[in-house]
């Protein structure tokens, strides 16, 4: 069975647009597509949010709201906005499969983001958020140089979690006739045909896989080293990894 | 036909009553799909996070393997564990076992940290008091890890329910097929019922599933009342 898997994702064939079907890297394309749009408006609206609500401290139940979003089932969800939206598009375009999927992508990653976000702002030591004040910045300047930076950690890990269960529930879009690489599993299983339905499989976890890898690599890069306590000074203690916070913990939660 | 004159969304209880049947059976495999694989999956975590924690040079793999393991998606996960065990394609035994693994992975981690979270006092008072490590392990660290890892095992059998219902695309009996159902009768107009259905009957069993490791948590950790 795994040979007639990679005879089937090596064929030159099923990597060529042809007749009414799309080469597998068109579908990568398609994925990775879907998944941006909704990554990126998710990041848009709860980003700025929840910076602001862990700054003041102020509509903190937007948080549990969010949050409460996750016990739904995803499928049902997905399913019931398709039903909802589909009828009232018409032709061969496929808006009314992509908007109620990106609805219900968006919908998924704004929770990791915006409690994540919330709790890095929210655990910012308070003495270096006085230090700061004390050398006279302004509020927006506070949460810009002192309390971003040092949130960044979470807030990566809740884009990165967030990244994940998008990229699992695209696939799960192809279920209601959306293009990308979920159509392989759906269509593989439809026709009988397991190693097409196998390889989607490999496709879908080796882009995840990717996607989380060069996530860890920008993190890699865009947090600070004296905050990962790459560079330290002699004389400071070292760090001890902190026990699994619930934040960390719920923002695994959710996943599909 | 019945069946059009209750197609709002509110027509989910009346659907639940003519498929009363169906619905409980899928209900069923749905709850015990959501619970046994976060049981199967403590007792494998415990040995293993024991492991990570007693010897400092297998907790880094241990986390990396587990951590590459929850990346992968549910459905690919499905597809994937026939070929690699060399079971049939379509085995209904991919899901628990994906499920299992998924809570493993979860579940290592939390067991790790919570037996991190046992102070070295009391682990020397229960060492000059005769406790031999096994007997230790059992009767103190685990006992006072149990919060930490409770929390794990609610998110665990949480997000087990959403994911089973994955499951229902690829034909697999649980609440997920209500979701295949109402796809499949909503070509021409929406049909809600067997939709509405699926989502009520997925909150509550969350619900339920939660409130009952919560209750059995304080039945486990008695003297936690006591302290507040």
């Amino acid at each position: 069975m795994i040979g007639d898997v990679f005879s089937w994702l090596f064929d030159a064939q099923h990597w060529q647009a042809h007749d009414f079907e799309l080469g597998i890297g068109d579908q990568i394309y398609n994925h990775v597509l879907y998944c941006s749009y909704a990554l990126i408006i998710a990041l848009a609206i709860a980003l700025p949010v929840g910076l602001a609500v862990g700054h003041t401290g102020k509509a903190t139940w937007l948080i549990s709201a969010a949050n409460a979003v996750r016990a739904l089932p995803t499928v049902g969800v997905l399913v019931l906005l398709v039903v909802i939206i589909a009828p009232h598009f018409y032709g061969r375009t496929n808006t009314g499969y992509l908007l109620p999927t990106e609805i219900v992508l968006v919908l998924l990653a704004i929770p990791p983001i915006l409690s994540n976000t919330f709790a890095g702002v929210q655990n910012v030591d308070p003495a270096a958020r006085d230090a700061a004040y004390g050398m006279g910045m302004t509020p927006s300047q506070v949460l810009r140089r002192v309390e971003l930076p040092i949130a960044l950690p979470l807030i990566f890990s809740g884009f990165r979690s967030a990244t994940l269960q998008v990229i699992a529930t695209a696939t799960i879009a192809s279920y209601v006739t959306l293009e990308g690489l979920g159509r392989y599993i759906y269509d593989g299983l439809a026709q009988q045909d397991y190693p097409q339905m196998i390889s989607g499989g490999l496709l879908v976890a080796l882009l995840a896989l990717t996607a989380d890898l060069v996530l860890s690599l920008v993190q890699r890069l865009v947090v600070s080293p004296g905050i990962t306590g790459k560079s330290r000074r002699p004389g400071t203690t070292t760090n001890v990894p902190d026990p699994v916070s619930a934040d960390e913990l719920a923002a695994g939660a959710a996943r599909s | 036909m019945s069946v059009l004159a209750t197609s709002s969304p509110w027509g989910f209880w009346s659907y639940f009553l003519d498929h009363r049947s169906e619905d409980l059976g899928w209900l069923w495999d749905h709850t015990w799909l959501s619970v046994v694989p976060v049981i199967v999956g403590l007792v494998i975590a415990l040995p293993l996070g024991w492991l990570a924690r007693r010897y400092e040079w297998a907790y880094p793999p241990l986390m990396s393997v587990t951590g590459i393991l929850y990346t992968i998606p549910s459905i690919a996960l499905f597809v994937l564990i026939p070929p690699v065990l060399g079971l049939d394609p379509l085995t209904p035994l991919q899901v628990p076992i994906a499920l299992t693994l998924y809570s493993v992975a979860l579940l290592v981690r939390v067991v790790a940290d919570g037996l991190s979270s046992v102070s070295q006092e009391t682990i020397q008072a229960a060492t000059a008091i005769g406790y031999r490590p096994l007997g230790r392990f059992l009767r103190v660290e685990l006992p006072i890890a149990v919060p930490v890892i409770a929390a794990g095992v609610r998110v665990a059998v949480v997000a087990n329910v959403s994911i089973v219902a994955v499951a229902g695309t690829i034909g697999m009996s649980n609440l997920g097929l209500l979701f295949d159902e109402g796809f499949k009768l909503s070509t021409k107009t929406p049909y809600y019922p067997p939709i509405v259905l699926g989502i009520v009957l997925c909150v509550l069993l969350a619900l339920v599933l939660d409130t009952a490791v919560v209750l059995l948590t304080r039945a486990m950790t008695p003297w936690r009342r006591v302290v507040r």
